[in-house]
């Protein structure tokens, strides 16, 4: 085998793998033309990333809300749409978790200060359902429209993205303002909805969402995998005609897809709402949504590959914040231009499988 | 290969060496979402850092946070690395603070803007409505319309505190003085929408305003843009911006938190840091406005005269600027 085959059998073999190598490459390379030294910008973000219980904490706290939007933009992917919308998604599925746990908060004030295992388990469910429910009516919107009138979910869930913004917001300052602070956020939620952090990570808000964000993407998987719905959602996706002619309702199929995807992105924010910060703050998300389109495409919309393709742009991002403290000439924008790179290469990918086959 | 990890080693060694000569005090500051510089808020405290890294040999870091979600991951970044002293810079950082301070009972904090229960944790606080009265009032003088605007950024009680102590100002000079307000939004990116701030001050001059003051960090540049389109006046904030277009910008209130910084970190340095508020007002030079060669032709010699007299009074409390944070001020005020 010459050189050059055995480069283009491993570009094919692990297509990821080159995204990520090059990705690194050039963004490294940014970082040594900017005057440092590569190695030492490197193992600082791999130390930062992974280096203490906490730092690792921290890139699983990134982590989670990406395992969720990334979940989200997979599944409308692998049935053939493309989830803009996740950002609204998520806003929208975190502000029902906080209105559902500040109203029953103010009812039952018992739930204050209950900090025992069987309310916080009722209030944890509650919780993610009113948030899956919530983005999952979302996400059907968008899949309504797109099924049966045709419109384009790119633009449609772009536009639904703004809406949400402006809902919650308004929901926010106007029906759950904190009163003592001049932030724009809701008051804390009652301590029988808010997550507790594992031990072990030495402080950072590692919770439950965490797991269930593994959880929710085996769940995923087995979905795709071993059911009737997962290859009907499949098979739309692959060849919508074709799957039309077998029999298939494939408007019904997106519907479903996109309502899925949505319940998905809902639950992206709770970790940090329920788990983090305790309370709704207007901005939270620092385009977890968008984030999520990435690690979708890193994953090859492959639901477990999101779990590794969502640590890795977690890991990322915290790695890159101690950039702005340890070196002189590189922030942590070098995180942005090593994630852009990746995507690049990543996307490049379909366009190589295409012409090969 | 076998080179490159070489190489790699010897600069990680090198690092570590360098970390670990000389006991110079280190500083970490964490700006709000305008970023270091908004020339402006942020910039302010900024230049009080720069300073202390030129006469007092410090070490400093600094990191922009980017979202609300980033303010405590930094501040903790800095107490566990060990750094003497982290400053905040803006209320926003108020709650991460506290809850970081908590957890580093022996680590030297400040707190630009928001008070702090913690004991280890330095509030830096000053009288926002005192200079915001001087701009009306300013402002007023100025005016030929008789009506004056004030654009501020994210609409909180702080910027609050700031239209209030403008409105109070302007009708001090003119009983019958037409104030206008206007808020950029209602988010942190209020601090850094340029746009939207030049069209609120674009329609404030239309609607007959002829000077506008700007609170809103890295959004002033909007209002400015908007006054030079419109060659009418506006008046800047917090750091001296009379020079961003000479001649159109009547003077520029400023917030001394160079001032404030440099003596916490001076503090801190020479063993004399202590927590608790620390108050700045017209009377100590915390707050004061800026005349430069850019605005000494516009900002005649009557106003500057009469802007003395009131600063005088402010001190000695003859006059007492009403204030947003307190509730009857609050009420009482009618717009």
């Amino acid at each position: 085998m010459s050189r050059g085959l055995l480069l283009k059998s491993f570009i094919f073999r692990w297509p990821w793998l080159t995204a990520i190598l090059t990705g690194f490459f050039f963004g490294l390379s940014a970082a040594a033309l900017a005057g440092e030294n590569p190695f030492h910008v490197m193992s600082i973000m791999l130390l930062a990333a992974v280096g203490t219980p906490y730092d690792l904490g921290m890139t699983l706290v990134y982590t989670t809300p990406l395992i969720f939007s990334g979940l989200s933009v997979a599944v409308a992917y692998r049935a053939g749409l493309f989830n803009i919308g996740a950002e609204g998604q998520l806003v929208l599925g975190g502000m029902a978790a906080t209105a559902l746990a500040l109203r029953f908060g103010a009812q039952f004030p018992q739930l204050a200060s209950s900090s025992s295992f069987a309310p916080m388990a009722l209030g944890m469910m509650l919780c993610g359902l009113a948030a899956a429910f919530i983005g999952g009516l979302a996400g059907l919107i968008t899949g309504y429209l797109r099924a049966r009138r045709g419109s384009h979910e790119v633009v449609t869930s772009i536009m639904l993205n703004f809406l949400a913004t402006a809902i919650t917001s308004w929901l926010v300052l106007e029906k759950f303002h904190s009163v003592d602070t001049q932030n724009p956020e809701t008051r804390p939620v009652a301590a029988a909805f808010k997550a507790v952090a594992f031990g072990g990570f030495d402080g950072a808000p590692v919770t439950i969402w965490f797991v269930a964000g593994i959880l929710s993407a085996l769940i995923v998987a087995i979905v795709f995998d071993r059911t009737l719905l997962g290859f009907h959602l499949r098979a739309t996706g692959e060849n919508s005609v074709a799957a039309t002619f077998s029999g298939i309702d494939t408007g019904r199929q997106m519907m479903i897809a996109m309502a899925l995807a949505g319940a998905l992105a809902g639950l992206a924010g709770l970790g940090d709402i329920l788990g983090g910060a305790g309370r709704y703050r207007i901005g939270f998300s620092s385009d977890y949504g968008f984030t999520g389109i990435a690690v979708a495409l890193l994953a090859g919309g492959r639901p477990l590959a999101v779990i590794a393709s969502a640590f890795l742009f977690g890991a990322l991002h915290k790695g890159a914040l101690d950039l702005d403290f340890e070196t002189d000439h590189v922030t942590r924008d070098l995180a942005m231009i090593i994630q852009g790179c990746v995507i690049l290469f990543a996307s490049a990918r379909w366009f190589h499988r295409k012409k090969s086959s | 290969m076998r080179h490159l990890i070489r190489a790699a080693f010897f600069v990680w060694a090198g690092a570590s060496a360098a970390m670990a000569a000389g006991p110079k005090t280190r500083v970490g500051v964490v700006f709000d979402k305008g970023g270091r510089d908004d020339r402006s808020f942020n910039a302010a405290a900024w230049r009080g850092l720069e300073e202390a890294k030129k006469t007092l040999g410090i070490d400093a870091k600094y990191v922009e946070a980017m979202d609300d979600n980033a303010y405590e991951p930094a501040i903790r970044t800095f107490a566990r690395k060990r750094f003497d002293l982290t400053i905040a810079i803006g209320f926003s950082q108020a709650e991460s603070m506290t809850r970081v301070a908590a957890d580093f009972p022996e680590q030297r904090f400040a707190l630009v803007d928001a008070v702090s229960s913690q004991s280890n944790v330095r509030s830096l606080l000053f009288a926002d409505h005192e200079g915001a009265f001087l701009a009306g009032a300013a402002a007023m003088m100025k005016s030929t319309t008789g009506k004056v605007g004030f654009i501020g950024g994210m609409d909180v009680p702080l910027i609050r505190r700031f239209e209030l102590g403008f409105r109070a100002g302007a009708r001090h000079i003119k009983k019958d003085a037409l104030t206008v307000a206007n808020f950029v939004g209602i988010t942190v990116d209020s601090w850094n929408n340029p746009p939207k701030a030049k069209e609120l001050a674009l329609s404030q001059y239309n609607g007959g305003a002829d000077v506008i003051y700007v609170a809103a960090g890295a959004s002033n540049i909007g209002v400015f843009d908007a006054a030079g389109a419109k060659s009418k006046f506006a008046i800047g904030t917090d750091s001296n911006q009379n020079g961003m277009r000479p001649g159109l910008i009547l003077t520029s209130i400023l917030k001394r938190i160079d001032v404030a910084v440099f003596q916490t970190i001076a503090d801190v340095q020479g063993a004399k840091f202590t927590g608790g508020k620390i108050e700045f007002g017209v009377a100590n030079g915390g707050i004061d406005y800026a005349v430069d060669r850019h605005n000494e032709g516009v900002l005649t010699p009557e106003i500057r005269a009469t802007l003395e007299e009131l600063k005088r009074k402010i001190s000695n409390g003859s006059i007492k600027v009403p204030d947003y944070y307190v509730e009857t001020d609050r009420a009482t005020f009618k717009k």
